[in-house]
């Protein structure tokens, strides 16, 4: 047989369900066990709970899901990477060491750094793309600024024997195409079999969003035993021909039709995927169903890489108030447009000082949830309203809902069910840099 | 008849930029997606919503077109009033147009 290599995907973001990465870790005969948990902005936040506890910064859900997988995954040999390190890699693989002494295991844990490139992006002052205005024009907004690490310092502490590879802010293939790199001893420049390693961990970096999850619309695609949905495994060749498959016996589908939406997910021009190791062309991938719930995945290919690194800015962005209101029966969708005139034309009644606005009215069966909604010709049964305001600081953004709320007494008849929220807005944008100005550093754990 | 009869969408955000995919359930149809679901008339299905350009992409071999709409997210799911601020919804949208019945 040939060699191949098992890598599933136990995570596809911070809040992923976690009984199917443990069932991959008993029954998916895997080498790796990849989760990646780490969205744009979270870094951001994570920067200013590192700030606060030098000892957090990681992933909150770092503790349950290494105390669900690691007995398995060390009892079956099975390594780990994972992006959980969120602001603080170092702390994460100390609490990932601490978890396992619990349970009387002791991997090998190891930490990659050096993504948080703040001083470096400060001094090289780059434009930020969305924004076209240099990094230094967001003075004291600025929070983080982490580069999307290539594969390399993962393939590093793998070579060190790392049984446990835990990053920060990593390019998500990344995390996938390094035990492949490590594994074969692929070449930094075969930049066809890192075009094709770089599809395997596109189309697996979702977890279940191409076994069948974030896919049903019954009639039309019907996915079995979604409840109990399956994550996917990978099966990697020497060549990067890639097979996915899952858990016989779990729930969901693996076909052509999963595979595909997968594939051009969040894709622009699939022939230009751009990544730190490898620039990915998937124009000419062919998807081919082998077996029930298998799929063949072939044709990728990739030519040389930039030698830039995308940087993820976070900056404070003002605050978004926002409160709801809902209206029911006769009228309701006239009422709730009127409930929006009236905010709208309140704003500047009060004296509230806020830029963009927006009025949703929301709803088909909200209030009355047993549905079908009754309704009479040409009405809806219901419409919930929806009001938002982006203002410069909290009080201002506060005062979006209680006008909201003070639809009750002072808004049209029959309203019920306020909700109200402020957040602060912490946005993204992004600058490039030269890869020679980023020193990821990698360390094992004691 | 509606594109949801012949094909099925997914979307995900990138920024404030959109991409949809759009792909024939048979791909016998993808021809007829390819002639009639072209970026002009995607950009005028979905309005004022995309302020951008409209770029489409074809994978024949997947029976496939990608849409990438930009400007289609209000400023992107940090920064956008909408409460879909992914815009995840819009590949319903998508699936809501209709295409020349005959063919």
């Amino acid at each position: 047989m040939a060699d191949s290599l098992r890598i599933g995907a136990g995570a596809g973001f911070s809040g992923d369900r976690i009984d199917p990465a443990v069932e991959l870790a008993e029954k998916g005969g895997l080498d790796y066990l990849v989760f990646e948990c780490l969205a744009e902005r979270t870094i951001a936040l994570a920067q200013g709970v590192r700030h606060a506890d030098p000892e957090r910064g990681y992933d909150p859900l770092l503790h349950a899901r290494m105390r669900a997988v690691l007995p398995a995954c060390v009892a079956g040999g099975v390594r780990i990477v994972t992006n959980m390190g969120a602001a603080n890699p170092v702390a994460a693989a100390s609490a990932i060491r601490a978890i396992a002494r619990d349970i009387g295991l002791a991997p090998r844990v190891a930490a990659v750094t050096g993504d948080d490139v703040l001083e470096a992006l400060t001094a090289l002052d780059p434009e930020l793309v969305e924004l076209g205005v240099p990094l230094s024009a967001l003075g004291e907004r600025v929070m983080s600024a982490n580069a999307y690490l290539g594969a390399g310092p993962i393939v590093e502490a793998l070579g060190m024997g790392a049984d446990i590879v835990v990053t920060g802010r990593a390019a998500d293939p990344a995390l996938f195409m390094a035990p492949a790199i490590h594994h074969f001893g692929w070449a930094i420049d075969d930049w066809t079999r890192l075009g094709r390693a770089t599809l395997a961990g596109h189309l697996l970096e979702c977890g279940a969003q191409i076994t069948g999850g974030y896919f049903a619309d019954p009639g039309h695609k019907d996915v079995p035993d979604l409840a109990r949905i399956g994550f996917p495994i990978g099966v990697i060749d020497a060549d990067g021909g890639l097979t996915i498959e899952k858990v016989a016996g779990s729930g969901g589908r693996i076909d052509a039709a999963t595979v595909t939406e997968q594939l051009l997910y969040e894709v622009h021009d699939p022939a230009a995927y751009l990544q730190p190791d490898v620039a990915a062309d998937f124009s000419g991938v062919t998807v081919t169903p082998i077996g029930r719930d298998r799929v063949r995945v072939e044709g990728a290919d990739g030519r040389p890489k930039s030698g830039l690194l995308k940087v993820s800015v976070g900056y404070h962005d003002g605050f978004i108030g926002e409160g709801q209101i809902s209206y029911a029966g006769p009228g309701a969708e006239a009422r709730g447009r009127l409930a929006l005139d009236i905010l709208a034309e309140r704003m500047g009644v009060a004296g509230i000082d806020c830029g963009e606005v927006r009025g949703d009215i929301i709803g088909v069966d909200s209030v009355f949830e047993a549905g079908p909604p009754r309704r009479s010709a040409g009405e809806l049964a219901e419409v919930r309203i929806r009001f938002a305001a982006r203002t410069g600081d909290r009080r201002a953004a506060e005062r979006i809902g209680e006008e909201v709320d003070a639809m009750y007494l002072c808004g049209p008849a029959g309203g019920g069910g306020v909700t109200r929220s402020v957040r602060e807005v912490v946005a993204i944008a992004s600058a490039f840099m030269p890869e020679d100005r980023v020193e990821p550093r990698v360390a094992l754990v004691n | 008849m509606r594109l949801h009869d012949l094909a099925h969408a997914r979307a995900g955000d990138k920024g404030n930029t959109s991409n949809i995919s759009l792909i024939a359930y048979d791909k016998a149809d993808f021809a007829r997606l390819e002639a009639a679901v072209t970026a002009e008339r995607v950009k005028a299905h979905f309005g004022a919503l995309v302020t951008g350009e409209v770029v489409r992409y074809a994978l024949p071999q997947l029976g496939a077109l990608n849409f990438v709409m930009s400007g289609a997210l209000r400023g992107g799911v940090t920064r956008s009033l909408a409460q879909d601020a992914h815009g995840k919804c819009l590949s319903g949208v998508l699936l809501a147009m209709e295409i020349d019945g005959a063919g």
